[in-house]
């Protein structure tokens, strides 16, 4: 909360150096406000940014480094024998660290000295305060506790006298570079323009986060599992992060039978999507009248906005089950989870991408070849099949490898309906489990940040977002050249 | 094997047929057609008969209807929505926006050439090839070969493309790929062939030789083009009809029109008061 | 110029020239094979909007049970020897209360039944729900002096009890294998027509938290987490997409940079969902320390993600105001930033705004980041702050979709409602809003 008021009265700071800059600057006019460079307001925000940004950006830059100093604060205070447990007790030990120094915050100096000195029962005392310890603090807990408390103290002081003075310091430097010759907006601009080249870095700086990160938890894991048994086996069997193990632990790693299973979904997701969105996108442009356009369009646009747990619900509650008593009276056995729940019911979550993609590609294809093939005396089925799309297949092509991409990264369906077990199987009425899932299935809980049981997570993603990639990339040329090339 | 010599070309009125249009019905005639797009009527009460094996020449200003008109012919209005047709075409005094009639036959036998060259992404065979098989005209492979390679002939592009037919049609030059449209009219053998402004996309020497293969498909065809260059109707047509604001204003034989308009209108249009 | 030669030995077969009735046939099969196509995209659009259909269906007639829930009205008698037995009315000890034994001597009393009939009692005890005891303690907290006097109450009924009165528990089935049993069926009847037992709209679902029993397990701290994340998302992702999208529109060169930044901005809009969530986890918890389970680690992967989305929809509406525009301000001496930030942005702003509610929408509905950073977690309490433990809407139905017990079943999808009433009320306002200024230039 102080963080917050700090950067409240930063700001506030601005307000005033803003209202002053304007006076300075309505006087150094001399009443005539065309004698200045640039309208009032912009020498009003040239002082006012030089104030709050240097100031604000400190703040901003230390609350997200502070919690990473007072770790290691904590961690030099503690002895050697509780470093080399595992890592689940180190954070233990550091959150009840955590706990005992909120709990000395609420004492008086005096209160504290004197319990200490007294050694009256700390979890009694503490607790009276609203604050409830598990157990009674050992003295290096205490002593780290207290270290806490003194530099977090030091932190909150030293940041806010530091941001204030950075604050003054850019008023007093500003004030004086006021002069009516001053082009204040050139420069208010400037920062602006800063601002926007710094937006548009985001995007840039989140893919090279993804990577970055990504690419240094798959380092840790093949550290830990060689890139061989992971790439090339076909076995997956990652067993329990056991608490406090390191090492492998005995489990295998095998990317093939997830592999398998998430291609064998996409494949039948594909399979269902893509001539019926196709169908569905050609009908609309070629020969839907225009009422029934508006009406039906924005229709099948809903199933684009369904979120992808829902459809995996119904595939959970209703399509698996469905399936799975369709073949009991027919007498095939079918898994309630399985490649073709999974994959018929994000077939379905597709239709709208493809056919929208689609709808795109065709009415990029120019009337012009239309025509020619209508004025030969084809029909229009014939002008479709043998002209339009023909012209169109690139961009349809696109289109595919974009929705199979988008089959390869869905998560919530196959978690839902594709079933764990990590087989390598051709009967689509089996489970099969992908990437995603398992993903997801080595992450939620609890985390043991050392185990390779949960660093594999990291090399699945990884190995998602380059197949995905890839895709994108060359789809998204594909489809461009496309376009280029009609236009 | 017939050269086609640049005199006849230029003396268009060589040749010495027929009496004028509207005189008698002729291949093609329209009575009393009306065209409107929704609300708008873009097109009056046109009467006209389009004589056999011989070139006529839609005149008139931007608008006033004459690729409206055209499109009837084969019926291309169709495609539009919201355009409706009245009236009577007749092709062989068929009427041919009859319901029993099937605008697909109908196609194939009034062809059409467009303003902008508009090749299929295909090679330069198959989009020759593309109205012949969809219409099964070919009995057998060598047949189908014999249509395209006839076709790329008639249309004067053989030379230039005999070696590269499995190349992309869209790889040839604007002048080449609007004679290869020409060769895929023909390829269905149509009766007649509708061309609008079929060279406003090219340049002076390409025109001139779609202007020598028209004088030369007239032997065979009758031809219908649509023309904004006076000139090219002067050197191409038998016969001109002026059109003006959605109505047919003058028809006759294109040296009438052009010597002795008798209509005011046509008159300032010609000398270029008007358009 | 005089290469022009016609082959006049070969003509080209005419349609005219064939048989008729072989012509008549061709065309025939032509009609066929265009009508066949005609119903393939029929077809492929009914069984679309089939598909939508059978969503709703599905999800409304398991889910609209939901929003009712059994409740029964007892004198509860706030007997100061159970709720409060040394009278000192100190917070703690009237917290610590046994108000599930408040609950229980009501409906014995109800029922006419001995306190000490061992028998009849537990099987009384199963017409309650175990959370009985949570809303009477709110009650007193909230008004102490109701100590001591008897009031009516509401009091959720026990899940078993919920099954029955929505006809969810076959009667016809053996006592042995039903799940509640022939005494408390006569019970039950005996409730319902004596007005004491009926259902009711379940408000709970909109405000109670986590709980392992489906009568007292809620949606309010899910909806208050995603409305934290949405919050985060709007005041991070607009701003910065908005000011990329000016700078690619407006300042940026055409270079190879520029390039890059677009390539990388179409590809990450392209990235699955799932790998934002190992950024998150990775970055924003591992590295920078944040809190798992916090609405603001959730609200920042989801802005990151819906970064691309608000980029591309902000830069079309930016291009399409036209550059007259951009000239007039120029040309009365307006500087670039002036004539961007006073002109073309208010113009463009329904386009952006247009374009931030359906990515709002996307993220709105995204579970599997969300899954990645902790949100799976079992949080009683509303957060108050966006640094809290708190779920979000669609991981919350992802939690109850894996429980089994009836109750969860229904909720499940009643959650499912939920959120698709939440995102189509969204896709609504985006819909109105570019009608509204929808504008032909
Ligand atoms: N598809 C259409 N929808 C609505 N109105 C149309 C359509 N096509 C043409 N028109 C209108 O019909 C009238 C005649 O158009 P048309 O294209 O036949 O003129 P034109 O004589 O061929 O002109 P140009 O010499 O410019 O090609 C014009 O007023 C035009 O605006
Ligand atoms: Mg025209």
């Amino acid at each position: 909360m102080t963080r917050l008021l700090l950067s409240a009265l930063i700001l506030a700071l601005g307000g005033a150096a803003y209202g002053l800059a304007t006076d300075r600057a309505r006087q150094l006019s001399g009443g005539k406000l065309s004698n200045l460079h640039s309208r009032l307001s912009y020498y009003g925000f040239f002082v006012a940014l030089w104030t709050v940004l240097p100031a604000l950006l400190l703040v901003i830059a230390w609350s997200i480094a502070e919690p990473m100093v007072m770790h290691s604060v904590v961690q030099s205070q503690l002895p050697a024998d509780i470093l080399t447990k595992s890592k689940a007790e180190v954070a233990m030990v550091d959150s009840s660290i955590g706990t005992i120094a909120d709990g000395f915050q609420r004492l008086t100096p005096t209160e504290l000295a004197a319990a200490l000195a007294s050694k009256t029962s700390l979890v009694d005392l503490l607790g009276s305060k609203g604050v409830a310890l598990g157990t009674e603090p050992e003295a290096f807990q205490i002593a780290a506790a207290q270290q806490l408390n003194r530099w977090s103290d030091l932190s909150r002081y030293g940041i806010t006298t530091i941001a204030l003075g950075l604050a003054a310091l850019g008023f007093v430097l500003s004030m004086f570079r006021l002069t009516g010759k001053l082009r204040a907006r050139n420069a208010v601009e400037k920062i602006m323009l800063a601002g926007l080249v710094g937006a548009s870095t985001v995007a840039i700086l989140t893919t090279a986060g993804i990577v970055l990160s990504m690419l240094l938890e798959t380092i840790h894991f093949f550290q830990k599992v060689p890139p061989q048994d992971f790439f090339l086996s076909t076995v997956w069997d990652p067993r329990f992060s056991a608490a406090g193990s390191t090492g492998t632990a005995g489990g295998q790693f095998g990317l093939l039978p997830l592999l398998w299973g998430t291609t064998y979904i996409s494949l039948v997701a594909l399979v269902v999507a893509v001539p019926i969105g196709l169908l569905a996108a050609i009908y609309m442009s070629e020969y839907a009248s225009k009422r029934v356009r508006t009406v039906v369009k924005p229709m099948l646009e809903l199933l684009a906005g369904i979120p992808t747990i829902v459809y995996g619900l119904f595939a959970l509650i209703s399509f698996g089950p469905f399936l799975r008593d369709a073949g009991a009276a027919i007498g095939v056995p079918v898994s309630a989870s399985s490649v073709l729940t999974a994959g018929f019911v994000m077939g379905i979550m597709l239709i709208p991408f493809v056919s929208s993609l689609s709808d795109d590609v065709i009415n990029a294809v120019p009337q012009t070849l239309r025509d020619g093939s209508l004025g030969l005396g084809a029909t229009r089925s014939e002008t479709i099949k043998q002209v339009v799309l023909p012209a169109a297949l690139p961009g349809v092509i696109g289109a595919v490898l974009l929705a199979a991409s988008r089959a390869i990264g869905e998560t919530m369906i196959v978690v839902l309906a594709a079933g764990i077990a990590a087989n390598i199987t051709v009967n689509p009425l089996q489970p099969v489990t992908t990437m995603t899932v398992k993903i997801v299935s080595q992450l939620t809980g609890d985390l043991e940040f050392n185990s390779p049981q949960t660093l594999v997570a990291f090399a699945l993603g990884l190995t998602l977002f380059t197949i995905t990639l890839g895709l994108n990339i060359y789809a998204l040329s594909v489809v461009r050249r496309f376009r280029e090339h009609y236009e | 094997m017939v050269a086609a010599s640049d005199a006849s070309v230029l003396n268009g009125s060589g040749a010495k047929t027929l009496t004028g249009p509207g005189a008698h019905s002729g291949k093609i005639s329209a009575r009393d057609v009306n065209v409107f797009y929704g609300e708008n009527q873009a097109l009056k009460s046109v009467n006209v008969g389009i004589p056999e094996r011989s070139v006529m020449a839609f005149i008139g200003p931007s608008g006033c209807g004459k690729s409206t008109f055209l499109r009837c012919i084969n019926r291309m209005n169709d495609t539009i929505a919201g355009c409706r047709v009245t009236g009577k075409i007749t092709l062989d005094n068929e009427d041919i926006y009859d319901s029993k009639l099937d605008v697909v036959q109908l196609r194939a036998r009034v062809g059409m050439v467009f303003q902008k060259p508009n090749p299929f992404p295909k090679s330069i065979f198959d989009n020759i090839a593309y109205g012949p098989r969809i219409h099964g005209l070919a009995q057998s492979k060598t047949d189908l070969e014999g249509i395209v390679t006839a076709s790329l002939k008639k249309a004067g592009l053989w030379d230039e493309v005999k070696d590269r037919l499995k190349e992309q049609g869209t790889g040839l030059s604007g002048g080449q790929q609007q004679r290869l449209c020409i060769a895929r009219a023909i390829a269905v053998g149509p009766e007649v062939i509708l061309m609008d402004e079929p060279c406003s996309a090219l340049d002076p020497i390409a025109t001139a030789r779609i202007e020598e293969l028209i004088d030369d498909l007239r032997k065979n065809f009758t031809i219908v083009i649509v023309t904004h260059s006076m000139q090219q109707a002067a050197r191409v047509s038998q016969h001109t009809a002026f059109f003006h604001l959605g109505s047919l204003v003058e028809k006759g034989e294109t040296q009438q029109i052009f010597m002795a308009p008798t209509d005011k209108r046509t008159q300032d249009y010609i000398t270029g008061r008007i358009g | 110029m005089t290469d022009v030669t016609v082959d006049t030995g070969y003509t080209s077969p005419s349609i005219s020239a064939l048989d008729p009735e072989a012509v008549r046939r061709r065309v025939a099969q032509r009609r066929a094979a265009e009508w066949r196509f005609q119903a393939y995209g029929v077809a492929a659009i009914t069984f679309g909007l089939l598909c939508v259909a059978l969503l709703f269906t599905v999800i409304v007639a398991k889910g609209w049970p939901a929003f009712l829930q059994s409740t029964l009205k007892l004198e509860v008698a706030f007997d100061p020897a159970v709720i409060d037995p040394a009278g000192k009315r100190v917070t703690d000890d009237i917290m610590a209360a046994d108000y599930q034994a408040l609950a229980a001597a009501a409906i014995y009393k109800q029922l006419g039944i001995a306190p000490d009939d061992a028998v009849a009692t537990a099987l009384a005890d199963g017409l309650l729900s175990t959370g009985a005891d949570v809303d009477l303690r709110k009650l007193v907290l909230a008004d102490p002096s109701i100590i001591g006097k008897t009031q009516s109450v509401y009091l959720l009924a026990n899940g078993n009890v919920d099954a029955v009165l929505k006809g969810a528990i076959d009667r016809a089935v053996p006592e042995a294998s039903r799940q509640i049993k022939d005494q408390q069926l006569a019970w039950v009847d005996q409730l319902v027509t004596g007005g004491r037992l009926s259902k009711a709209f379940n408000w709970g679902l909109f405000t109670r938290g986590a709980s392992s029993q489906p009568e007292t397990a809620g949606l309010g701290v899910a909806v208050i987490g995603s409305f934290f994340m949405m919050i985060t998302v709007l005041l991070v992702a607009v701003p910065l997409g908005v000011a990329a999208a000016i700078y690619l529109e407006e300042f940026a060169a055409k270079n190879r940079w520029t390039d890059f930044v677009e390539v990388n901005i179409s590809n990450l809009a392209a990235v699955p969902s799932i790998v934002f969530g190992l950024l998150g986890l990775a970055i924003l918890i591992n590295f920078v320390g944040l809190p798992r389970s916090a609405s603001l680690v959730g609200g920042l992967v989801l802005a990151l993600m819906t970064l691309p989305t608000v980029i591309i929809a902000a830069r079309a509406a930016i291009t399409a105001v036209p550059p007259s525009i951009r000239q007039a301000a120029l040309g009365i001496g307006a500087s670039k930033m002036q004539s961007i930030f006073h002109h073309v942005l208010p113009l463009a702003m329904p386009g952006i705004l247009t374009g931030t509610i359906i990515g709002l929408a996307k993220a709105l509905g995204e579970t599997a980041p969300l899954l990645m950073i902790g949100m799976v977690a079992f949080v009683v309490d509303y957060p108050r702050t966006p640094l809290d433990p708190a779920t979000a809407l669609p991981v919350q139905i992802y939690m109850w979709s894996t429980a089994q017990e009836r109750g969860f079943v229904e909720r499940t999808s009643g959650a499912t409602m939920v959120l698709l009433v939440f995102l189509l009320a969204m896709n609504l306002i985006a819909v109105i809003l570019r009608r509204r200024f929808e504008r032909k230039w």
